[in-house]
């Protein structure tokens, strides 16, 4: 409360009572124009700080200390240690490979399949599509943690749904969470259930951003609607691709939530994240100054990837 | 344009669905007029309905796949963990929920917690928007020194998760004495780039003779903004409103590692509490689960319209 009339009066006084000068005298312009510049950061001032606290500051000491180590209860310089160290750690390794396996099979099925159901949702064939556009959209509004639980117990081995309905079609029934592949499997479907309809809304939007004219000229020409498709909806998508891509990579590589909860990151390491690695090394192990190496090893990746991202399907389309 | 569009939403929805489906990039509603007449057209028409059948049987089985976890969360809240874990299972809801409740009352203070996750979540939420909003505004509407590197840096930021953030963060937080306080579970987060670039996109469109013109009659500044701009925006505002709602709403680790002690858990921190137990009580943990879920699910459901197209700038329709 005190914190906006304060700024009321601060941006009165900044800005004063413009409607009495007159307009047009140029050193009179000139203060206004500087006024208005002082205006608009006292907009972004709160964001600012924010940020410079709680983001600045913490990016920074995460790479300080990612040149230290503990040593008797002091943090120390040792260089590039821990950044070796990630070179040679196989639990690191791991996790990378965890990493990655879903960002290089989980995210292009989840995308293929949000793009096959916007396809399907912006067909004037489909009824009700308002309303299937809601259920798809649900998971994305679930809690991780509560999802994860639900799919905990979805997939128990011994009287979970998933396995009495395959046992029921006479199928296997796997040890989902209990086996390293198949635990792995288990938690790429649960990430493909909570992110699909999200992805699906997105594309959709880039669908319905995509002139009509086009398809009708190519029908015209006698495009089918395969062509039509990789000629016309492809090359168009190409920016909402590449939002969604870049979306899925950061929280891909975010993921913490779901393998804490559905299998502890285990059997042995098999699901275990870089962020959950992360969270062993700084707030279990307390080994803070090779957890700050992780990372700024993820924000490097980050960065990596996205501009590979931005290079390869954000590159200029031929139309 | 936008606005009309809204009301149009607003009012008729069904009917917003309909204006869509005529105004889909997608095949006509009537089959082709062929030349040869008759066989081929009414074979056109059998096409048609195959595929159409086939689209809905897919997007039937998919909603289905999406919905069961939900409705597995109903069933199971509603009995006891042997009867969640039954063969063959129990696939209509039982009459455990009460005893549910207080077990999970009784094991985590259940209350407390929902108290926790709600005053943290709608104390960040209430921030958020104003920080988010002005920022988002100040970079839409004022020309100022440094105002493209402030730019640069919301992009940049909206591409680094805050959990590699932490470590440094939690030690901040305990040098100022804030571990297990409200504090520090609402404010490190505040300043959201995707809120920021969310607003500065909406504020964007709107006119700058309006605001030229608010000048001249000797509008202040901030009273441009939130009588003015800001109710221009309100289905971003909404969009926003409910998009930092879910986060916090639904954040697990930054929680998890600021708030020690029972009292002060959030919903998720205290169903992961449960989980780490040697004798897991599920039927309180699922009716925990509905509890973090179904709200927000209501919520969203009223809102979705807004919701939706407010989070992708307008741009979907329908």
């Amino acid at each position: 409360m005190t914190l906006t009339s304060s700024a009321k009066a601060m941006t009165e006084r900044v800005v004063g009572r413009r409607g009495e000068e007159p307009t047009g005298s140029s050193p009179r312009a000139r203060r206004r124009v500087r006024l208005r510049g002082r205006a608009g950061w006292f907009f972004v001032a709160p964001a600012a700080i924010f940020f410079l606290a709680f983001f600045l500051y913490p990016i920074v000491a995460t790479f300080v200390m990612s040149l230290q180590t503990r040593e008797m209860g002091q943090m120390v310089f040792t260089g590039l240690d821990n950044y070796e160290r990630l070179l040679t750690d196989p639990v690191f390794h791991t996790a990378l490979f965890n990493t990655l396996l879903v960002l290089f099979v989980q995210v292009p099925i989840m995308l293929g399949l949000a793009l096959l159901l916007a396809v399907l949702l912006n067909s004037a064939l489909v009824k009700a599509r308002g309303g299937f556009r809601v259920i798809y959209f649900l998971p994305a509004v679930t809690s991780l943690v509560a999802y994860a639980i639900v799919f905990r117990i979805l997939l128990h081995t011994d009287a979970g749904l998933v396995n009495q309905f395959l046992g029921a079609l006479g199928l296997p029934e796997p040890d989902w969470l209990n086996r390293t592949w198949s635990s792995r499997a288990s938690l790429m479907a649960s990430i493909t259930w909570r992110w699909t309809g999200f992805n699906m809304v997105i594309m959709l939007a880039g669908l319905q951003a995509i002139s009509n004219d086009l398809y009708e000229a190519a029908k015209v020409d006698g495009a089918g609607p395969v062509d039509r498709f990789l000629r016309i909806t492809i090359p168009m998508m190409r920016p909402i691709l590449l939002f969604a891509a870049v979306l899925s990579t950061i929280g891909t590589l975010q993921l913490f939530d779901e393998p804490f909860i559905l299998t502890g990151g285990g059997p042995s390491n098999a699901t275990l994240t870089l962020v959950y690695y992360l969270y062993q090394q700084g707030f279990q192990s307390l080994n803070f100054g090779y957890a700050s190496a992780i990372a700024w090893f993820i924000v490097l990746l980050v960065a990596v990837l996205a501009f590979i991202q931005f290079k390869t399907i954000g590159r200029e389309d031929p139309t | 344009m936008r606005a009309s569009s809204d009301r149009r939403r607003g009012n008729a929805p069904d009917q917003g669905d309909d204006a869509t489906a005529a105004g889909t990039p997608s095949e006509p509603a009537t089959a082709p007029v062929t030349p040869d007449g008759g066989a081929a057209g009414r074979r056109a028409i059998l096409k048609r309905r195959i595929a159409q059948v086939a689209m809905h049987v897919l997007l039937v089985i998919g909603a289905l796949v999406t919905l069961v976890p939900f409705l597995w969360i109903v069933i199971a809240s509603t009995h006891p963990t042997s009867g969640i874990f039954s063969r063959p299972p129990n696939l209509l809801p039982g009459d455990f929920l009460l005893q549910n409740l207080a077990n999970l009352q009784a094991m985590t203070g259940f209350a407390r917690v929902v108290f926790n996750s709600v005053l943290i979540a709608g104390a960040f939420t209430v921030i958020g928007v104003v920080v988010c909003s002005m920022a988002g505004y100040g970079l839409a509407k004022h020309r100022f020194k440094g105002r493209g590197v402030v730019l640069a840096t919301v992009l940049l930021t909206i591409m680094v998760p805050y959990h590699v953030l932490t470590v440094p963060l939690f030690q901040l937080m305990s040098e100022i004495g804030w571990i297990n306080t409200y504090q520090a579970a609402i404010l490190p987060f505040i300043a959201n780039a995707f809120g920021i670039f969310l607003m500065r996109q909406s504020f964007l469109s709107f006119p700058d003779e309006l605001i030229e013109a608010a000048r001249v009659d000797g509008a202040g500044e901030l009273r441009i903004f939130y009588r003015i701009v800001l109710p221009a925006v309100r289905p971003s505002l909404a969009a926003l409103v409910i998009w930092l709602f879910i986060f916090q709403w639904n954040n697990f680790l930054w929680p998890l590692l600021v708030l020690t002690t029972q009292d002060m858990y959030t919903i998720p921190v205290a169903l992961s509490s449960l989980i780490g137990l040697s004798r897991i009580d599920y039927g309180a943990i699922m009716t925990g689960t509905a509890i973090a879920v179904i709200p927000v699910m209501i919520v969203f459901l009223f809102f979705q319209r807004q919701f939706i197209s407010g989070l992708l700038g307008g741009s979907v329709r329908g």
